[in-house]
């Protein structure tokens, strides 16, 4: 299970990822536990599973019209369905590969799933309580989705 | 009279990285005049192959790729040319990884999420202008 300093990793990723590669910030809500998990789950959902000297998974989720802006934002002038769907796991590998930064590098991070409305909700069951990390961006809602024993 | 300096000639890059919007990402925001972008590879297994045929003196690498990651990729390519410069761009942040990609033989690292002015600086000292 997280605890608050672990939770701050993930947030401090999430806050550092939008305004780095976009240019624009985005503003974190307070990040909370869990219960209907399939609630956050949104058009796309990128899935990092983690394995190592912790084990779960981190996702982040987000509706596609945000991805689209965010492609934009970062000149990307193909807004298709691939590089919607790249996106999404490239944003939850960012995140997932910056938190070793205060894991260690025993924190070891898969390649993306990928997942959309017809199976995210499967692909990013957890067993644990999960934290979720609410984020605003511009007008926009999205959630990172931490999972670890 | 003072020597004319020779112009340097202009370097061969391949980019390696698993997500299209990254390949497309650094080969749209890197500005340099001496480097040329001749190829790209979506893992290290393909990277292996096509920088036996293209044979770049630059290489953009990214770490956590399916098939083959970059720190085996790192192994294979130096292999095949010892002075290819290597700029590795990884999300993974920790400190041993970096040191593990520069002791296998990368010469540099580039952590993601990257700024347009960071990857052309880091473009920059990798080839020493």
């Amino acid at each position: 299970m997280l605890d608050a300093e672990e939770v701050r990793t993930f947030v401090q990723g999430t806050v550092h990822f939008f305004e780095t590669a976009t240019g624009h910030p985005a503003t974190v809500g307070s990040p909370y536990l869990c219960i209907d998990k399939s609630a956050v789950v949104q058009d796309y959902a990128g899935v990092i599973g983690i394995s190592g000297n912790r084990e779960g998974k981190v996702y982040f989720t987000a509706p596609r019209g945000m991805l689209s802006v965010m492609l934009m934002c970062m000149n990307e002038t193909d807004t298709g369905e691939q590089n919607v769907r790249d996106l999404v796991g490239e944003v939850a590998n960012t995140i997932s590969g910056n938190a070793r930064r205060d894991f260690g590098r025993n924190f070891v991070i898969s390649t993306p799933t990928i997942c959309d409305r017809n199976n995210a909700a499967t692909a990013a069951a957890t067993t644990g309580r999960s934290f979720v990390i609410p984020i605003n961006w511009r007008s926009y809602a999205a959630n990172v989705v931490v999972c670890l024993q | 009279m003072s020597a004319v300096p020779k112009p340097r000639q202009q370097l061969r890059m391949m980019i390696v990285d698993d997500s299209n919007v990254m390949r497309r990402r650094i080969e749209r925001s890197q500005q340099n005049d001496l480097l040329e972008v001749v190829g790209t590879a979506v893992n290290g297994l393909d990277a292996v192959t096509k920088f036996k045929q293209l044979m770049p003196d630059v290489m953009t690498l990214d770490l956590t790729m399916p098939e083959m990651d970059g720190i085996e990729c790192v192994e294979h390519v130096i292999k095949i040319k010892p002075d290819v410069l290597i700029l590795v761009v990884s999300a993974l942040a920790d400190k041993a990884t970096a040191v593990e990609a520069i002791e296998k033989g990368a010469n540099g690292f580039l952590c993601k999420p990257f700024t347009d002015d960071q990857l052309n600086e880091a473009l920059a000292e990798l080839i020493g202008e």
